[in-house]
């Protein structure tokens, strides 16, 4: 029986297309960039191209981009690099309880050196309000980080809101972008970003790869030191392949876009009114009309995580209680304690179903059914 | 074509595409995940780390593997700095190092750090006496590289760890990235607390490589996140990289125990062959890294003649390629105390274990004829 697999905010199958454009980088491209033969100049080609197509996907110039190893160093390069660098400007920093790990985890530091640092609260409806911000924004403030779309819940955050209302302060602004990213319309001045984060793996690209667009004019410190390779913002020699392969998976999301999310949208819609016809009692958490096409998070009174969790994948269901990155361990999500209290059900009986390329309509009933069967199996 | 640049990146082992091919098509789960797709990542994730560990002669919790020899030296240096500043705030390092090892340390400068970068001997090796001497009672962390990337010479690290061994208060890292699969390094008693390798110098990918970590030394983490593997280095694994990156130690270290004699021998017949030509200053003395020879040409440039050869599918460098946008002049030959028209005319040439005597044969007339052509050129 082959698993199906509803998992795809925590990583995603590397399309073979993907594949395809790395290998030839692996066996013949194989030049450091910073070679000044033919060999390195080739590669530095190919990193320029990616570089270039990186920059079109959110409308910004191929200089503000720089590569890094994945998601969580971009995202730590933005608040690290960012909170150093403008200390005389200021030492508070503005953030959100619902942010990744690599967010969160980077803000805690900060705050044990001596920054302040807000964590702006969540609604119900897993949103962050833009008052809330307004309200805590001070003329010390440098930074804010905000993540696009929450990994657990799916549920989009008001970026553009907070764009807007800071264009007149000197506080610059992240987001974390990575479950947006193939799927919202990201362009950074609409949006008003100065730093925005993308990853890999989560759009069918290869992992340990990602990009940080940083805006011109951002005083910003890098995290590591070497060579002066991505403008001296982040050292060490390039992993063109990866970058390659990144660069081939941006085009193929952005090639069929609106036909791919119409499909995701539908299997998510096939997913929960096939649970609706086995007359099961669910909830979604979060708004719903707030959703990203390919996450959902749904509540299952009467149950809880781990026995969901095993049942599921005994069944050959993987997905997962949030955000994989709390690395094997089950504990109840920080989002969702954060959106309903710690004390909430919500919080122990729900799991993330998250659709993409490893699926189809088929395995999207079969999956359904084989949900509901366990869930009224546990919660009777 | 001859590439003779393989100090600056390798082309990777056929079997170590193949590893990177069947992981990203055979296991794309997160390692963190707890169904079957991740939990299948994470045991690959395990064995490999478990067979890094053997080929490293260490244990398993004592892998770490990073994005590549940058982040090894940063993750050490800034790692160790930041947790036990407490206990002192003095570094020794040399002056020959990557920039990845001297610009972390001129970052930690900035911070109140205090670091003293080692001269070298007229040989480009770091004299015993002179660490031993540096230590103060404010000293954390010795930093040294194994071979140096430039020159090819080999540091006494284990003379080093030795001493330092005894001073439990500092610890020790050595930047291995030249060195492994060609100068072994026992990790086991040898005082070493920190070891940098970077896959893509020994035929595995670019992005991949790994930190040994000695069990027990607290590091503060460069990245903040998930807390994977071990809470040292957060990030979703790039688990196919690696997956190729252990396959890459165990081919380099099988080719190195059949074929070390070889690799020595072939950087004998370059030395012999380049010593016969007048117009060429050998730098690297004998019996240093056997892959490594680093020459210079006074009154060339040195991009002039990479050009050159290079019209000839000839590839060599300058000096490193992470340097190679900088002024001409050598940094490590200015170390050593050559005169000024050495190092601005510094060439490396770098070998692999596949490289043949015919080629080698090839390069020395090809070079001979490139600057006999260029001498005529300039009249
Ligand atoms: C919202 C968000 N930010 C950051 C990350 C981290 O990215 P990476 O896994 O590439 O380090 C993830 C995924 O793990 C994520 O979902
Ligand atoms: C001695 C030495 N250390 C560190 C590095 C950096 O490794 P990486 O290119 O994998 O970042 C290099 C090569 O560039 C090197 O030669």
């Amino acid at each position: 029986m082959d698993a199906i697999y509803l998992d795809h905010a925590a990583t995603s199958p590397v399309h073979p297309d993907v594949i395809e454009a790395m290998l030839p980088v692996m066996k013949q491209t194989f030049g450091n960039p910073s070679s000044i033969h033919q060999y390195g100049r080739k590669a530095r080609q190919l990193l320029d191209q990616a570089r270039s197509v990186a920059a079109s996907s959110i409308h910004a110039n191929e200089k503000n981009i720089i590569f890094t190893s994945g998601g969580t160093e971009a995202d730590n390069i933005a608040l690290l690099g960012t909170a150093w660098a403008n200390k005389s400007k200021g030492n508070h920093i503005i953030t959100t309880v619902i942010e990744h790990h690599a967010t969160l985890r980077t803000a805690e530091s900060l705050e044990k050196q001596g920054f302040e640092v807000t964590y702006l609260p969540v609604q119900q409806s897993g949103q962050v309000s833009v008052k809330d911000l307004r309200d805590a924004l001070t003329d010390q403030t440098i930074l804010v980080s905000v993540m696009m779309v929450n990994n657990e819940t799916g549920v989009k955050q008001p970026i553009q809101e907070i764009g807007e209302l800071l264009i007149d302060h000197q506080a610059y602004f992240h987001t974390d972008a990575v479950q947006a990213y193939g799927i919202c319309d990201l362009d950074v001045n609409v949006l008003n970003v100065d730093l925005l984060t993308v990853s890999s793996h989560k759009v069918n690209g290869p992992k340990g790869v990602g990009f940080l667009y940083i805006r011109d004019g951002v005083q910003i410190n890098t995290i590591q030191f070497g060579g002066e390779q991505e403008r001296k913002r982040r050292p060490g020699t390039e992993n063109v392949a990866n970058i390659v392969g990144f660069k081939k998976a941006i085009e193929l999301i952005a090639g069929e876009k609106d036909q791919r999310l119409r499909k995701y949208q539908s299997y998510k819609q096939t997913f929960l009114e096939t649970l609706k016809e086995l007359n099961l009692d669910f909830a979604i958490n979060g708004e719903e009309e707030q959703l990203v096409p390919t996450i959902v998070n749904i509540s299952f009174p009467g149950t809880n995580v781990e026995s969901l969790l095993m049942n599921f994948d005994l069944a050959g269901i993987a997905v997962s209680s949030g955000s994989a990155c709390t690395a094997g361990s089950i504990e109840p999500s920080h989002v969702l304690s954060e959106m309903f209290g710690s004390e909430d059900e919500r919080t122990v009986n729900s799991i993330r179903f998250s659709f993409g390329l490893a699926n189809n309509e088929k395995q999207i009933i079969e999956a359904a059914t084989k949900v509901g069967a366990i869930v009224n199996r546990l919660a009777s | 074509m001859i590439y003779f640049d393989n100090s600056a990146t390798t082309k990777p082992f056929p079997e170590v595409l193949e590893s990177f091919l069947k992981v990203s098509q055979q296991f794309y789960g997160n390692p963190s995940s707890i169904h079957r797709f991740g939990i299948d990542a994470e045991n690959l994730l395990r064995k490999a780390q478990n067979q890094a560990s053997e080929l490293f002669g260490v244990e398993q919790e004592e892998i770490v593997f990073t994005s590549g020899g940058t982040e090894g030296n940063n993750m050490a240096i800034k790692g160790i700095a930041l947790a036990h500043q407490n206990k002192g705030r003095h570094i020794i390092t040399t002056e020959i190092e990557h920039p990845s090892v001297i610009e972390a340390c001129k970052s930690l400068e900035t911070l109140g750090f205090t670091v003293t970068y080692l001269p070298v001997d007229s040989n480009g090796i770091v004299k015993f006496a002179d660490v031993k001497q540096a230590i103060t009672k404010e000293t954390i962390l010795v930093s040294i590289m194994h071979v140096n990337n430039e020159l090819g010479t080999i540091q006494p690290v284990e003379a080093i760890g030795k001493m330092l061994k005894e001073m439990p208060r500092i610890y020790f890292h050595v930047d291995h990235v030249q060195g492994y699969g060609k100068i072994p390094l026992d990790m086991n008693g040898t005082g070493i607390d920190l070891c940098t390798v970077s896959g893509h110098k020994i035929h595995g990918l670019k992005g991949t490589g790994l930190l040994y970590v000695k069990k027990g030394t607290k590091l503060f983490p460069l990245l903040h996140g998930g807390n994977q593997q071990s809470n040292l280095r957060s990030g979703t694994e790039n688990l196919a990289g690696i997956v190729s990156l252990v396959k890459a130690m165990r081919l380099i270290t099988e080719k190195s125990k059949t074929h070390s004699e070889y690799l020595k021998e072939l950087n004998q017949q370059l030395r012999a062959e380049l010593l016969a030509i007048s117009f060429i200053k050998i730098n690297t003395i004998e019996d240093q890294a056997p892959h490594i020879l680093n020459i210079s040409i006074p009154g060339y440039k040195p991009e002039v003649i990479i050009h050159a050869l290079g019209e000839r599918d000839i590839f060599i460098s300058t000096k490193s390629a992470c340097s190679s946008k900088k002024t001409d002049e050598s940094a490590v030959l200015k170390a050593v105390g050559f005169s000024h028209d050495r190092t601005i005319s510094a060439l490396r040439i770098s070998l692999s274990y596949y490289n043949t005597k015919e080629e080698i044969e090839l390069f020395s007339r090809s070079l001979q004829r490139v600057v006999q052509q260029l001498s005529k050129v300039m009249g």
